[in-house]
């Protein structure tokens, strides 16, 4: 299909869906008049209940917990697929920087972005940490956490040379955390199991509300959570930064 | 204010899919994609949005007066992104490797070495 041709059948394809579009979303309650009476008893039930003060975290990882086991898994498969995608194919080879021109060294970064990098990182992982622990409480959890403490070894990687970590990084203990992450949100929904409950039930202690430790297996959860999505996103940031730095078409 | 609101939600899904069909280059429809996605967050925040309500999060009620907004939809919201960074990655690296084979992103021109 050329172009021109292309251009032409969107144009009548989105006429078309521009329509009934705009007539669902005409079909919706006017902005801001009304939320569900689901809404409103869980906003109204979800403090005295779970004891959190952060109903979001309430659905996400009780009420709605089963969702957020799949959405975990979801980010676990796109991230074996990634893996599986990004591997050394059988005509590339993984080879650093140094192995190949061993007679130049590599120049290290500017002392401003090293100590901008040491700064910054550690301040990214207390963020991280407390967004994670702080999920039953205030906005932010697992997910949210978890991408902040990531970002914070991508920070590392910018302030020193991303070709001396590989050597050193631990890629199969990342795995192994992802997967510790991913399977520790299961092993708390069978405690529910083995409280003689429905899976995923909230069996732990409540604790009082507004205490940093409260809400049960919200906190828990959040915790698994964020190891899972920490562990992700940094196999996520080597294996692209892999493709540049370290795989190389192999010399025939 | 209902028609400003919810037209935002379709000019940026159609937005996006306009660069998706039009696209020359894999990693330009990716974000074409993701813009076009983001008009789901759009609307689900949306849907839950109640005039002068205040977020779902209980902590100092005084100070805040006031019904709170639709807290399922914002649960959702977080699953919609999180989903959303999974597909993105999960193309991009799709796109890695057509460079790699292909030698080019331009969607066009994969078509041509195909036949």
């Amino acid at each position: 299909m050329s172009r021109r041709a292309r251009l032409v059948f969107f144009t009548a394809a989105a006429a078309a869906l521009a329509v009934t579009l705009g007539a669902g979303l005409a079909g919706l309650p006017s902005f801001g008049s009304q939320i569900t009476s689901y809404a409103r008893m869980l906003n109204e039930l979800a403090p005295r209940q779970r004891h959190v003060t952060d109903v979001v975290s309430a659905i996400s990882f009780d009420y709605r917990g089963i969702d957020t086991l799949f959405e975990e898994f979801i980010l676990l498969g796109a991230v074996t697929g990634i893996s599986v995608l990004l591997r050394p194919l059988s005509d590339e080879t993984r080879q650093l920087a140094e192995d190949k021109a061993p007679d130049r060294t590599i120049p290290p970064p500017s002392p401003a972005v090293w100590l901008l990098a040491v700064f910054l990182s550690s301040l990214l992982v207390l963020t991280g940490i407390e967004t994670v622990t702080h999920g039953q409480l205030t906005p932010g959890g697992g997910f949210q956490g978890g991408v902040i403490l990531a970002s914070a070894l991508y920070v590392v990687y910018l302030g020193t040379n991303y070709v001396t970590i590989e050597r050193f990084q631990p890629q199969p203990l990342l795995e192994a955390t992802d997967g510790v992450g991913a399977f520790g949100y299961v092993f708390i929904g069978l405690l529910g199991l083995l409280a003689g409950v429905g899976f995923l039930s909230n069996v732990v202690g409540l604790g009082v509300t507004g205490n940093l430790i409260s809400g049960g297996t919200i906190p828990l959860l959040n915790l698994v959570v964020g190891v899972e999505v920490a562990a992700s996103f940094a196999i996520l940031a080597s294996e692209f930064l892999d493709q540049t730095a370290v795989i190389r078409p192999r010399r025939r | 204010m209902s028609v400003l609101a919810y037209g935002v939600v379709a000019w940026l899904f159609l937005v996006g899919v306009y660069g998706v069909v039009t696209s020359r280059n894999l990693i330009h429809l990716v974000v074409c994609l993701s813009v076009s996605q983001s008009a789901t967050d759009i609307l689900l925040l949306e849907i839950g949005y109640r005039t002068g309500g205040h977020a779902p999060v209980f902590v100092s009620l005084p100070a805040h007066p006031g019904p709170a907004v639709d807290a399922v939809m914002q649960a959702l919201a977080l699953t919609d992104v999180v989903v959303g960074a999974a597909v993105t990655a999960l193309l991009l690296a799709l796109a890695v490797q057509v460079h790699k084979r292909a030698g080019t992103l331009d969607p066009d021109a994969l078509r041509a070495t195909r036949d």
